[in-house]
Parts: structure tokens; C-alpha cells; sequence
């Protein structure tokens, strides 16, 4: 019964999505105020449908309902609970009601808190974001809907894939989505500009918020992934720029690139119709990753032909969306002249290198993504595009950009002085070479990789405090201190989200360049060294979980004679869903972990184990933590608050012509 | 038939399945070499060698038997004497380029290896040409008010 409540629910939301779509359009060219005004309340009552049927997915899943079709595929009844819930967006169907879920909270929100926009660029962005949804709940509900039914529903059913079946993950695809959908928020922004001709400072300081934080959830959602994949795969690789990674990372780089230009047009009325343009393609490239990932095409080639209906289906939507939108940026975009003058040493070129930076290196991760498709097609030739191509193409924008960060981060808005500037920066510069001679000396190898890593890292991290610094004025040391801490939360977001990026480029150079290796077949009771450890294979036995059997072993670990930890890991076999995994055992500490995997057992009585020393690992995800901390910082500014009240008292001053 | 049929379904399975993100176990100790210096060219190499049947794994990565076969090969060939160059053009030979994760720079391939630069190159052109133009223009644009503007400052001083 909740079932057909929360199918029939989805429809309706459907229906007042289209409604909520054509009404508040027509009204905004035509100046009603009435059919302006439905957006509001049609924005909420399409949230609290979707959410109602959302819910009632979940309840199937919660509840176990096998003569649902999905929840038969992709649940069982031993399955703790918390999976069951997260196998509400583990699979096809459900991720896309999330998606669409996500997509109607936006609009329910811009439609709560957009209190001060003006009333046609509300009823304008309220509809560009119901025309988003409605292009996604046509697609569930003519190609995957997530609510039919089994004529014989079986006993029990077949289980979600065991390696989904993780905290990391579960969690994963709702801040993926997140980000993604966020997203739309600054594209309905930017056709809602475009169609009233009109891109401002105001519009500017609305944008930011919402890209921000779109920003702020892909940072989480892809360190989570990435977390996820270096527990889990059992060797503690983090990155393997597959095309469904690409698919979350080329969405990050440009809505990176569209935070910082943003502030140009907020502070500095200029770069508008750039602005416009990468809120485009930035939700451009999360529908093309939506559908890279829904249609298999890149896994391969072949895939796509199984499910044609659903690929093609994105693809219109793609083209429908973007190719709108370009379409009317192009007949409009002359329209937006720029008004800040600025000179070539300035801020704004600092923001428009950053730019340039993050757009190629995003266009690379595009091009070498789509390369081996371009390549059948095109070249009748079967290539791969792997890591080491993009490690070589795009590792250098990543340096550059870590370079010129601090610099530009501290260049004054207008004119500045880049020999004044660097000056500033010259004690931290001589840290950071420092550093990099430190750690060429320590180390054994002669790569390059590690030195330089470090080298960025003290640039980037003491760069953004020297920032803080140099804006507390000239006083006492303890005044600099106060005036330090009374700095708007957006100084310190910048601060701490650059600095979290120089720790994460840091911790990948050093994890690459330091890790350390050892591949054998241990016997029991014998120990043998990993780098400055000691291992000892103790004891594999055998246990029951809820829904898999386990093979677990006990290593101890010691340094200098000294117990450093005991570690379990284990190998499960999930019998339902018949397939192995591995779990490997971390000791976390601070400046390295220690990572050990069981393999199978040998003829001779020992068992396959692999141990790695990891220096840093946690500093990868730190630093990510750092950017997202940072972004929301920048979020809790006062300066957008304030703003809201200020636009309401503005616009009352506007007639609505 | 019936066992053709069936050994057929299992290998539709397995090649379905190999699809899957998998754990990898990756390189067995009993495939490492004796010599250290070999072994490193070997797991270097390995890194830049696809797994044929997984998605996107090198063959230093992947537990697939088909990777098994091709590390074991690599270090056959190593120890024949092979040089890193030999023995990739001899796993090319047989199994061609779509083993190769790091693409060659030939052909059509020079597309993908000047795309960046290229792009790099024509943003820094289009930039720097914004930025001077925004550096020449003349500093009465920015501060006069338009005519919206001005009126509702009238507006304002006259409340």
C-alpha cells in the first residue's frame, strides 16, 4: 500500500514540476505577479511529494518488501540494517529518486531562503530548476522505476553488492549527489540571468553560496570514495582516474573554478559571461557524468547497446539542457559588459589564472576520458587512456597551480605589485625550499617527487597563514593576533580550504614517493621487517558474520622490540551475493599507516600476506576535510547574510514594471 | 551441447563479472623474480599494462588469471634479457595497443597528448588579451551609474 502511495506520490510530483515549469515562465515574461508566485509554493509541495516517495522506497527496503523488483535484487533480509537503508540509492533506480530527491530539496530551498531575488529572476530560477526535475522523473518513470512489482515475490532476496556494503560508501553517493545537483542551482541561476539579461554584484553574491556549497559536498563525497577505495580494495591505491572517478573530479574542478570567478564578478563586475558559461558546463559535465556512469558507456563500449533506452534518454536531456543553455548564452552573452578595470597585476588576474588552471586541466580529464571512444569511432583503433597518461597530463596544472596560489591568494583587488607581493611571501618561500633540500637529504631514493611535494605543501599552507598575517596590520604581536581572529569567516575559509588543498597535494607526492612494499608467504610464528617494522603472523582462524564467513588473521606488529599494534585483517565471502573481499587491517597514526592484507593460504602452511607502510595516507583525506571545513567557513560568512537583508530593502525600491 | 552450452553460460559469467570492481591480490610471491633490480622494471612496467579482461586495472593491480599470465610473461621476457622497450613491443604484438595504459604518441594520438597544452596555450592567449583590454579600458565605465541606477538614487536622496 505504501508502495503504490509512493509511486503515485512520484507522480504527482511530476505533474506539479511540469506546472511549477511553464506557469512561473510565462508568468515572469508576462509580468503576473499571480503566476510568478506559484513557483513558491509548487517548489515545496513538489519536495514533500518526492520526499514522501523517497521514504517510501526506503520503507520497502527498511521492511524487507521482496515483491518489490528492486528491493528483490538488491537487498536481503540479513543485511544490517544500516545497508538496507543505504540500498535504497544502491542501485540504478533508487540513486536516480535520489538524484531527483536532491534536485526538488534545491529548488524547495532557493524558494524558502531567496526571499530578497527579484521576483522574476525567482520565478525564473524556481522554473529552470522544476524543468530539471521534470526531464529526471520522466526519465525513472518511463525507463526505471524504482516501484514495480513481482507477480511471485521470492523468499529472500539476492543481496547488494557485499563491497557497497560499507559505512564509507553508504554514505558516499548522497554527498555525490549532493554536489552534482547542487550544481543545477547555479546553472537555473545562470539561465535565469541569461533570459532576464541582467548578471550583476548581486547575482554574483547569490551564486557563490549555492556553488559553494555544491563544492563543499563533491569535496566530501569524492573524499569518501576515495577512502573508501583505499581501505577496501585491499592494496590502498586512492585514484585510478577511471571514467567514473573522472565523471565526480571534471564536475569539482570546474565548480572550483566557478567559486573563484564568481568573486570577480561579485567584487569586481567582471568575467560575467565566463561566469555564466562555467555554470553551465559545470552542471553540463555532472549530467555527462551521470550519464558516463548510468550508461555504462565508458566501462565499455558494448555496455551501452544493453541499455540503450536509458543512455539515450540522458543523452537528450544533455543536449537538451546544455545545448539550450549554450544556445541562449550565445545570443545573449554580448549583452553583459564588464565594468571593473583592474590591472595586469591584480587579483582578478590572479582569479582568471586560477581559472585558466582548473578549466584545461579539466578539459584534459575530458579529452583523455573520452579519448578511447573518440579513438574506435573515429580512428578505428582499441586503446586504453590509464593513470600514467593523466598522472603526465595533468599533474603539471595541479603544480602550477599550487605555485601561483599564494601569490595571487595575497595580490590586492585592482593594482597590486607582484615584486612587493612575493616579497611578503619571501620567509615562506625559504621555508618551503628548505624543506625540499630537508627531505632530498633524508631520503634514500633520488625521485624528485616527494621533495617537490613537500616543497608545494609548505608554500601552499604557510602562503595562506602569511596571508592572515600580512592583513592583521602593523602593531603589537598580540593586536596582530585579536585582529587575526576577527577576520571575516571568509578569510579564514580561504585560508584553511588552501592550505587543506597544499596538504593533500603534499600527502599524495609523499605517499606516492615513500610508500613501502612487502609481498610473501608468511608462516606462523616467523617474523620478518617492513621498513623499520617488525611483522609477526600469529593465528588465521575461521568466523561467522551476519551475512558472510571470514577468514581472519592476527599479525603483530612491533618497532624496535616495542608491540606498535595487533592487526585482524580479514578475506569474507558473501555467499548470497558469491563474491570475496577483502578487508584489509590499518593501524591509523598520524604520520603513516600500516596496512596488511590476508591472501590465501599455501601449500607449505603459510599464508600470502602483504604489508605496506603508508606514510601520510591520513593527511589525503585531511587536507580534503580542511577544503570542505573551509568552504563552509566561507559559508557562515556574515557578508551573506547581511546581504539578504540589504537586497530586500533594494528591491521594494524596484517597480515591477 | 549441453556442456558446451553451460561452459559457455560460465564464461559469459565469469567475463561479466570480472567487470565488477574486484579485490585485488595483484602480484602472487611466487611470481616475484629473484633479482631485485628485474623485479622493479617488472612492477614498473606491469603499472603501465592493462588487465584485458577487468575495468581498468593494470596488470599490476588486478587478481584475474589473464593478469597472472601477462606478469608472468613480462618477467619471462625480462629474463631472456628483453629491455623495458622489447618487451612492451612484444606484449603489444600480441595483444595490441589496448594493453597499453599510457597511450602511444603516435597516429591520431598526438590529439589527445597536445590537447592540453594546446588548450592551455589558446586560455592563456584569451586571458591575457581580457586582461589587457580590462587594463586599458577607461576608469570612468566603472564608477558612472547607469540610468536605472541613477534614478533610484534620486529615489533614495529624495526620501
Amino acid at each position: 500500500m505504501i508502495t503504490e502511495l509512493g509511486h503515485f506520490a512520484l507522480i504527482l510530483a511530476f505533474l506539479i514540476a511540469i506546472a511549477q515549469t511553464v506557469i512561473p515562465l510565462v508568468g515572469a515574461h508576462k509580468r503576473w505577479p499571480g503566476w510568478m508566485s506559484v513557483a513558491e509554493p509548487a517548489a515545496q509541495a513538489q519536495f514533500f511529494f518526492v520526499a514522501f516517495s523517497f521514504g517510501a522506497l526506503m520503507w520497502a527496503f527498511i521492511t524487507s518488501d521482496f515483491s518489490l523488483r528492486l528491493v528483490t535484487l538488491n537487498s536481503h533480509s540479513a543485511k544490517p540494517m544500516l545497508y538496507k537503508i543505504a540500498g535504497t540509492w544502491g542501485n540504478h533506480e533508487g540513486s536516480m529518486l535520489l538524484w531527483v530527491l536532491i534536485v526538488a530539496l534545491f529548488g524547495a530551498t532557493a524558494a524558502v531562503f531567496g526571499g530578497g531575488l527579484p521576483p522574476t529572476l525567482k520565478a525564473r530560477v524556481l522554473a529552470i530548476q522544476a524543468a530539471i526535475g521534470v526531464a529526471f522523473y520522466g526519465f525513472i518513470l518511463f525507463t526505471s522505476n524504482p516501484f514495480l512489482r513481482l507477480a511471485v515475490p521470492p523468499m529472500d532476496g539476492q543481496d547488494l553488492n557485499p563491497l557497497l556494503q560499507d559505512p564509507g560508501l553508504a554514505f558516499h553517493p548522497p554527498f555525490l549527489y549532493l554536489g552534482y545537483v547542487g550544481l543545477s542551482m547555479a546553472f537555473s541561476f545562470a539561465v535565469g540571468a541569461l533570459i532576464e539579461g541582467r548578471v550583476d554584484a548581486a547575482w554574483g553574491r547569490w551564486v557563490r553560496p549555492w556553488t559553494l556549497a555544491a563544492w563543499v559536498f563533491l569535496t566530501i563525497g569524492i573524499a569518501l570514495g576515495s577512502w573508501w577505495a583505499y581501505y577496501e580494495l585491499g592494496w590502498g591505491g586512492f585514484w585510478f582516474w577511471d571514467p567514473v572517478e573522472n565523471a565526480s573530479f571534471m564536475p569539482w574542478l570546474l565548480s572550483a573554478a566557478l567559486l573563484h570567478s564568481a568573486i570577480v564578478v561579485e567584487k569586481r563586475e567582471a568575467l560575467k559571461s565566463w561566469t555564466i558559461l562555467l555554470a553551465i558546463l559545470a552542471f553540463g559535465f555532472s549530467l555527462i557524468g551521470t550519464f558516463i556512469v548510468r550508461s555504462g558507456l565508458l566501462t565499455s563500449v558494448h555496455a551501452f547497446a544493453n541499455d540503450p533506452e536509458r543512455g539515450v534518454f540522458i543523452l537528450i536531456i544533455i543536449a537538451l539542457f546544455t545545448g539550450g543553455a549554450l544556445t541562449l548564452f550565445a545570443s545573449r552573452a554580448q549583452a553583459m559588459e564588464a565594468k571593473g578595470v583592474f590591472g595586469l597585476v591584480s587579483r582578478e588576474t590572479g582569479l582568471v589564472v586560477n581559472n585558466i588552471l582548473l578549466a584545461v586541466s579539466c578539459f584534459v580529464v575530458f579529452f583523455g576520458t573520452l579519448w578511447p571512444v573518440v579513438a574506435e569511432m573515429a580512428f578505428d583503433r582499441k586503446l586504453s587512456v590509464g593513470p600514467p597518461f593523466f598522472n603526465m597530463a595533468f599533474t603539471p596544472f595541479m603544480v602550477a597551480l599550487g605555485i601561483v596560489l599564494p601569490v595571487g591568494a595575497m595580490l590586492p583587488w585592482k593594482r597590486g605589485k607582484l615584486r612587493r607581493t612575493c616579497w611578503q611571501l619571501r620567509y615562506v618561500f625559504a621555508l618551503a625550499v628548505a624543506m625540499m633540500v630537508l627531505a632530498f637529504a633524508l631520503q634514500t631514493g633520488r625521485s624528485a617527487l616527494g621533495p617537490v611535494g613537500l616543497f608545494l605543501g609548505t608554500w601552499m599552507v604557510f602562503g595562506a597563514f602569511a596571508d592572515l598575517w600580512m592583513r592583521s596590520g602593523k602593531s603589537s604581536l598580540s593586536d596582530r593576533l585579536k585582529r587575526i581572529l576577527r577576520l571575516p569567516r571568509a578569510d579564514w575559509g580561504k585560508a584553511v580550504a588552501h592550505s587543506g588543498l597544499g596538504i593533500t597535494i603534499f600527502a599524495i607526492a609523499g605517499l606516492t614517493a615513500w610508500e613501502a612494499e612487502d609481498i610473501r608467504v608468511a608462516q606462523i610464528d616467523e617474523p620478518f621487517d617492513v621498513g623499520a617494522y617488525t611483522m609477526v603472523l600469529r593465528d588465521v582462524g575461521r568466523e561467522r558474520g551476519p551475512n558472510y564467513f571470514a577468514v581472519k588473521a592476527t599479525v603483530d606488529v612491533t618497532r624496535d622490540g616495542k608491540p606498535v599494534a595487533t592487526l585482524h585483517p580479514e578475506k569474507r565471502d558473501y555467499p548470497v551475493a558469491r563474491m570475496p573481499t577483502t578487508e584489509a587491517a590499518i593501524d591509523y597514526q598520524f604520520l603513516r599507516d600500516i596496512y596488511v592484507v590476508i591472501g590465501d593460504p599455501q601449500n607449505d602452511g603459510g599464508w600470502t600476506v602483504r604489508t605496506y607502510i603508508k606514510p601520510l595516507a591520513n593527511w589525503i583525506w585531511g587536507g580534503c576535510l580542511l577544503m570542505a571545513f573551509g568552504g563552509f567557513l566561507s559559508l557562515s560568512d556574515r557578508r551573506f547574510r547581511v546581504a539578504a537583508g540589504a537586497r530586500k530593502t533594494n528591491m521594494q525600491g524596484v517597480p515591477a514594471e | 551441447m549441453n556442456t558446451f552450452l553451460s561452459t559457455l553460460g560460465l564464461v559469459v559469467l565469469l567475463a561479466v563479472s570480472s567487470f565488477a570492481v574486484t579485490p585485488a591480490w595483484a602480484v602472487e610471491p611466487d611470481e616475484i623474480l629473484e633479482d631485485p633490480a628485474l623485479e622493479a622494471r617488472a612492477r614498473e612496467l606491469s603499472k603501465g599494462l592493462r588487465c584485458l579482461v577487468c575495468r581498468n586495472e593494470s596488470i599490476d593491480e588486478s587478481n584475474a588469471d589473464l593478469a597472472r599470465d601477462l606478469r608472468i610473461l613480462l618477467r619471462e621476457r625480462l629474463t631472456a634479457g628483453d629491455t623495458d622497450a622489447e618487451a612492451m613491443d612484444y606484449i603489444v604484438n600480441r595483444f595490441g595497443e589496448f594493453v597499453l595504459l599510457r597511450p602511444t604518441t603516435g597516429g591520431a594520438n598526438w590529439l589527445l597528448w597536445a590537447a592540453g597544452p594546446a588548450m592551455l596555450l589558446i586560455g592563456l592567449i584569451v586571458g591575457g588579451g581580457f586582461v589587457r583590454g580590462r587594463a586599458r579600458a577607461s576608469t570612468k565605465n566603472e564608477d558612472a551609474l547607469t540610468e536605472d541606477e541613477q534614478a533610484r538614487l534620486k529615489a533614495i536622496m529624495e526620501e
